[in-house]
């Protein structure tokens, strides 16, 4: 570990891609953001949850390396205040296997975002990605991802999923799931949604008896268990999203 | 127990109840049939109040009080059940978690204490058994994957749970084949004919009502009920047709 100084990194603009919908104001506050970073050596494995609650903005940088058939399990669940970011760059050794699974509950004025960037270094790593985003009032939900494949890594697995669901025509979900490929023999696949929540779906549970917002919740509730699914803390990441959805509805 | 006078509606303004009445008290079973595009769903929805189902007439009224003034959740808490002629899926939502948490609405709704878990898993089971259906189908999401057949089966178990007093139940015989149309028909009979408590069948054919006989049977052709009678309607419209009979 060296001690040298580095120099202090200059606040980003909107020029820069990844940072394109982000609350500059906000993260002006918070700059420079600490570098977290997280190291996973050959042939072991790691999980991590990161939960961004209450009202002061908050924006988190991680860094993780993953060593040759080294796994990590991400689970990010961002609900904060008025503005929450979390950026993760990814390096994958041969054979090694990211998964992240990622939700963003916004309502009000809010400006959240997920950015990612995970690099295939060398063949035959997997990576997938779950994000799934509630966003109502006049929030915006950001999900920017790229995937790149290193020239020579051959046999990666790559998977985004990127859904996000509506609750109100104000709101704003931005999705840019990126393919960067120098490889052959590579399987990537990337999906990406925006939609509403399914109004006859919604009419069926409410003429069971349950009120409308019970009802969205509900069917939010759902939607937003792909994220956490399998999770080693699934309950305690589950009871905080559910918090966080009720305030929305 | 229901009283609908001269209701009339639209669906994106186009007209179709026109002014149809219909009364039905506590332990009668109503059947309604008619040819396509009479507006037969569309009066099981209006009861149900489906959002588009615009009223510009008449009303409805279901135990003195004002059903059309109240939002479908309430519609179910004061006991009205709507039978779905195709039941929706809701991906990533247990058929359990969703009942208890509607059957404990109800009763939050109406001033009742909530059902406990266990309680709650004996009654799903009893409604289960009585439907032929396996208590771990109940566990599967609300009508993903389930055959045309289970689905109907899941709303009549979902009937027998939610314990309603009136139940509208539209075309629930479709989508049947011969067993399913027999354990579904046995299930309406056990659950809802008794002296407190009426059912309004939709339906195109005899076949359901040989199972649960009508004590009333209307013809419902543009908008309106057009000729009602007994359980012998029925048989006539089967040979007959409804042009010859309405």
């Amino acid at each position: 570990m060296t001690t040298a100084t580095l120099p202090t990194p200059t606040l980003p603009t909107r020029a820069e891609e990844a940072f394109r919908y982000a609350d500059l104001a906000a993260l002006a506050t918070l700059w420079p953001l600490p570098a977290e970073s997280i190291a996973v050596p050959a042939g072991e494995s790691g999980t991590l949850s990161v939960v961004i609650a209450g009202d002061a903005p908050a924006a988190r940088d991680l860094t993780i390396t993953l060593g040759e058939g080294a796994s990590y399990d991400l689970r990010l669940l961002n609900a904060g205040g008025a503005y929450g970011r979390i950026a993760v760059k990814v390096r994958l050794a041969r054979g090694a296997r990211f998964h992240l699974g990622a939700a963003q509950l916004a309502g009000g004025d809010q400006t959240l975002e997920i950015v990612t960037e995970v690099v295939h270094a060398e063949p035959d790593a997997t990576s997938s990605q779950v994000v799934r985003s509630v966003l109502a009032g006049k929030a915006t939900g950001t999900y920017l991802g790229r995937v790149v494949v290193d020239r020579g890594a051959i046999g990666t697995d790559g998977e985004q999923s990127i859904r996000a669901m509506l609750l109100d025509r104000t709101a704003t979900a931005n999705a840019r799931p990126e393919l960067e490929i120098y490889a052959d023999d590579v399987k990537c696949a990337h999906g990406c949604a925006v939609g509403e929540l399914d109004a006859q779906g919604l009419f069926y549970l409410q003429s069971r008896g349950l009120p409308p917002a019970e009802a969205k919740k509900l069917m939010l509730q759902a939607f937003i268990a792909e994220a956490f699914v399998d999770a080693a803390e699934e309950e305690v990441l589950t009871e905080a999203a559910l918090q966080a959805l009720g305030a929305l509805l | 127990m229901l009283t609908i006078s001269d209701l009339s509606n639209e669906i994106a303004g186009k007209a179709i109840l026109k002014g149809l009445s219909l009364a039905i008290n506590p332990g009668e079973i109503h059947a309604i049939m008619g040819p396509n595009g009479a507006g037969k769903s569309t009066l099981a929805y209006t009861l149900g109040g489906r959002p588009g189902y615009e009223v510009t007439g008449g009303s409805a009224t279901f135990e003195g009080q004002d059903l059309l003034a109240m939002d479908p959740h309430e519609r179910a808490a004061a006991g009205l059940f709507l039978g779905f002629q195709y039941p929706v899926e809701i991906p990533g939502v247990s058929n359990l978690q969703f009942l208890r948490e509607s059957l404990n609405a109800q009763r939050r709704q109406r001033g009742e204490e909530p059902l406990s878990g266990g309680a709650f898993l004996k009654l799903a089971r009893e409604k289960a058994d009585l439907l032929r259906m396996d208590m771990d189908m109940l566990k599967r999401p609300v009508n993903v994957g389930f055959s045309g057949g289970e689905k109907k089966r899941a709303e009549m178990v979902q009937m027998g749970i939610l314990d309603p007093k009136l139940a509208i139940l539209d075309e629930t015989d479709s989508g049947l084949d011969i067993d399913a149309l027999r354990i579904c028909g046995e299930g309406i009979n056990a659950i809802m004919r008794r002296p407190d408590k009426a059912v309004l069948l939709i339906t195109h054919y005899q076949r359901l009502l040989d199972y649960v006989k009508p004590d009333f049977v209307h013809v419902l052709a543009g908008g309106r009920i057009v000729r009602s009678g007994g359980a012998e309607l029925a048989l006539e419209l089967e040979q007959h047709g409804y042009e010859a009979v309405a």
